[in-house]
């Protein structure tokens, strides 16, 4: 076992115990803090990848902001008290989690077998990869990716609006 | 960290673990007793002088009377979340130095050692991600006290921090632009010796935003709304005593040392002070090269403490009108502008010029909209017609 | 360490996201699931992107990122607004179109 594989662990069972708390605490606020543990496990993972600007952006985007408005609006909602009957009945659970192990079984063979047979298994320069830094990053975003960019810029911007429109209206509303 | 035997690594980086975290321990000490001398001298008045020799130990004595307080958790706190939130405001504020240059090398027994705890590619993005988690601890904690006046703290700082972060982040891309690198120490090394190539010049709308921002994100008086004293009693660390309450006070003091430290790498250039800094031969130049940086972070925690008594707190709304439709334009332009003239020129002069310039129009638009904008107060003091309206706006 | 492992771990943790969307009913948790898969899909991005030795992978992330910040803004707007009309988020008792 080198340092790789016992960081690998570490990282991968925390974000997993991180994840199942997600979907198993009552409170909308714990869950909210099982998920930051499970980014930054990820973000952990990451940086044995050797991506170490995504690392970095994960930490800055999903804990530092959206889960902080994850938590702004719990708070603000106050949900604590009113206690949303948190899941549901026993059986459609049990149908839910047989379910989500079908999935899982699909999942773990599609990462050990099919991907064996596609260009991804061929090409398997796998630990010798070099980090790729945030210059590679840039140059790609700006050159190849550069329409993508802006779509995605275009869909921030749908986004703000959108997201005006609803307070604005909801703010008439209760005046 | 270049070629150095494993030993000589692991030794090294021990001893500046112990000497940076120690350094930021005492800092904090020395600023609560400046601070409250520095506030003594400004509004005419001694601060606290008994202690020791000029106050000096006043310091230590709080902090005994805070470890023998009584440790009180109330009954209806969220236990695990209250115990939880001093521990996560004082651990950004702590690990945020490990990224900082705090001087140029220095050599021991044949070994160049840089001053710096971990010398990292992504520096800067390091410090923008821990500090984005400054503001856990303090929504917790707010959330955690269940109690009326501490949530309001919370969201309203939760509210504060997002909105700031934004300028911060933006305020430096201007910065990384020049330099072209993500690296604290490619940064400070860039600027040079001489105080009229350092950022602050070339990129000043956004040094004035960076601090602005700074000066937010540390919770400090024009923007201490999430503890504001007259509204909402302490705040969101109102249901906190003895060590958890001082925990959040030294984690205020420590945010605002780091932030120095950080701004003055970024836009203060560093440890260069005129060259001085490479006289003295190996050795000492790095310990000038040390106390060089030190100087330059007290003088701009001075600042701090300065700005606290001559500026009031902002109004809620004040805040998020300052941040959204000042701090955000005059960023977005400088990065604008720096790009574009860098591009068609690449000379600093023309940047700096051209920076300083634009930043100055767009605050102007801004004023105008906003005094045209501003909608007469509903309760006008009718003894005193001349209400300043336009002066509300801006403000 | 393998490709195959991390692939793993992103499935494991899809599926962890999938399972809660499935059995809980508040709003606000199903969305912090929908997060999870989100990342568990960033998470075999990068993965990938490190065994074909590119950044294409890691361009990905940096759009997934970006979507999710805009869904995650709109998605908590109309929760808001859910809950201002109807005082809940169990998603069972939003049924209906009509406010």
């Amino acid at each position: 076992m080198n340092a790789e594989q016992i960081l690998f662990i570490l990282f991968g069972a925390v974000s997993l115990i991180g994840a199942v708390a997600v979907i198993s605490f009552r409170h909308p606020i714990y869950s909210a803090l099982s998920l930051v543990v499970t980014f930054f496990a990820q973000a952990g993972l990451f940086l044995l990848l050797g991506a170490h600007f995504v690392a970095a952006v994960q930490v800055i985007v999903y804990a530092g902001a959206i889960m902080v408005l994850f938590l702004f609006v719990i708070m603000l909602l106050n949900l604590g008290t009113l206690s949303v009957k948190g899941a549901i009945g026993g059986k459609l659970k049990g149908f839910a989690i047989i379910l989500g192990i079908l999935l899982a079984i699909e999942g773990i063979y599609i990462a050990t077998n099919v991907l064996n047979n596609t260009a991804i298994a061929a090409a398997q320069p796998a630990t010798a990869a070099p980090n790729t830094t945030t210059y590679d990053i840039g140059e790609l975003l700006f050159s190849k990716y550069l329409l993508p960019f802006e779509v995605t810029s275009l869909i921030l911007l749908a986004a703000l609006i959108g997201v005006i429109v609803l307070v604005k209206r909801s703010s008439n509303d209760s005046i | 960290m270049e070629n150095l035997p494993f030993s000589v690594l692991i030794i090294s980086s021990i001893v500046k673990i112990l000497f940076i975290a120690h350094l930021l321990i005492i800092g904090v000490m020395a600023m609560i007793w400046a601070e409250r001398r520095v506030s003594g001298w400004m509004q005419d008045r001694l601060g606290p002088n008994r202690v020791g020799f000029q106050g000096i130990l006043q310091p230590i004595a709080d902090g005994i009377k805070f470890l023998f307080k009584e440790d009180l958790i109330p009954d209806h706190v969220d236990k695990p979340l209250y115990v939880l939130a001093p521990a996560m405001v004082l651990i950004p504020a702590l690990v945020t130095i490990a990224v900082v240059p705090f001087g140029s090398s220095i050599t021991v027994l044949g070994h160049e050692i840089s001053l710096q705890v971990a010398d990292i590619n992504i520096g800067i993005l390091y410090i923008l991600a821990i500090t984005s988690l400054g503001v856990y601890g303090v929504v917790l904690g707010a959330w955690a006290s269940n109690n009326k006046y501490s949530l309001l703290g919370g969201l309203r700082s939760s509210a504060q921090m997002i909105s700031y972060e934004l300028t911060l982040g933006l305020a430096i891309i201007g910065v990384l632009m020049l330099t072209s690198s993500l690296h604290l120490r490619a940064i400070a090394e860039a600027q040079g010796a001489y105080p009229w190539h350092w950022n602050f010049l070339i990129h000043f709308p956004a040094f004035l935003a960076f601090t602005t921002a700074m000066f937010a994100e540390t919770n400090r008086l024009p923007f201490d709304l999430a503890e504001a004293e007259q509204e909402l009693v302490a705040g969101y660390h109102t249901e906190y005593s003895s060590m958890k309450f001082a925990m959040f006070f030294m984690a205020e003091y420590m945010h605002m040392i780091v932030g120095s430290a950080v701004t003055v790498t970024l836009f203060l250039g560093g440890w260069h002070f005129f060259g001085l800094e490479n006289i003295g031969g190996p050795v000492w130049s790095g310990v000038i090269s040390f106390g060089i940086f030190f100087a330059k972070t007290a003088i701009f925690l001075f600042v701090f403490i300065w700005v606290r008594w001559t500026l009031p707190r902002f109004r809620y709304d004040q805040l998020m009108n300052f941040g959204w439709k000042f701090l955000l334009p005059v960023t977005l332009t400088s990065i604008v502008v720096t790009g574009t003239l860098w591009i068609i020129t690449g000379s600093r002069l023309v940047v700096g010029i051209g920076n300083a310039v634009a930043g100055f129009i767009v605050v102007s638009i801004v004023a105008g909209l906003l005094v045209m904008d501003a909608p007469k107060p509903a309760m006008q003091d009718s003894d005193n017609p001349l209400t300043p309206t336009a002066l509300n706006a801006i403000e | 360490m393998e490709l195959q492992y991390y692939l793993i771990l992103s499935a494991l943790l899809f599926t962890t996201g999938v399972i809660g969307v499935l059995v809980r009913r508040n709003a606000i948790i199903i969305f912090m699931c929908i997060e999870l898969m989100l990342n568990a899909a960033n998470l075999a991005f990068v993965a990938i992107s490190r065994s074909l030795g590119e950044a294409t992978g890691q361009v990905f992330v940096f759009f997934v990122m970006a979507v999710a910040a805009a869904e995650v803004a709109i998605g908590l707007a109309i929760i808001v607004s859910v809950f201002k009309h109807r005082e809940t988020i169990n998603v069972d008792e939003v049924n209906s179109l009509k406010g």
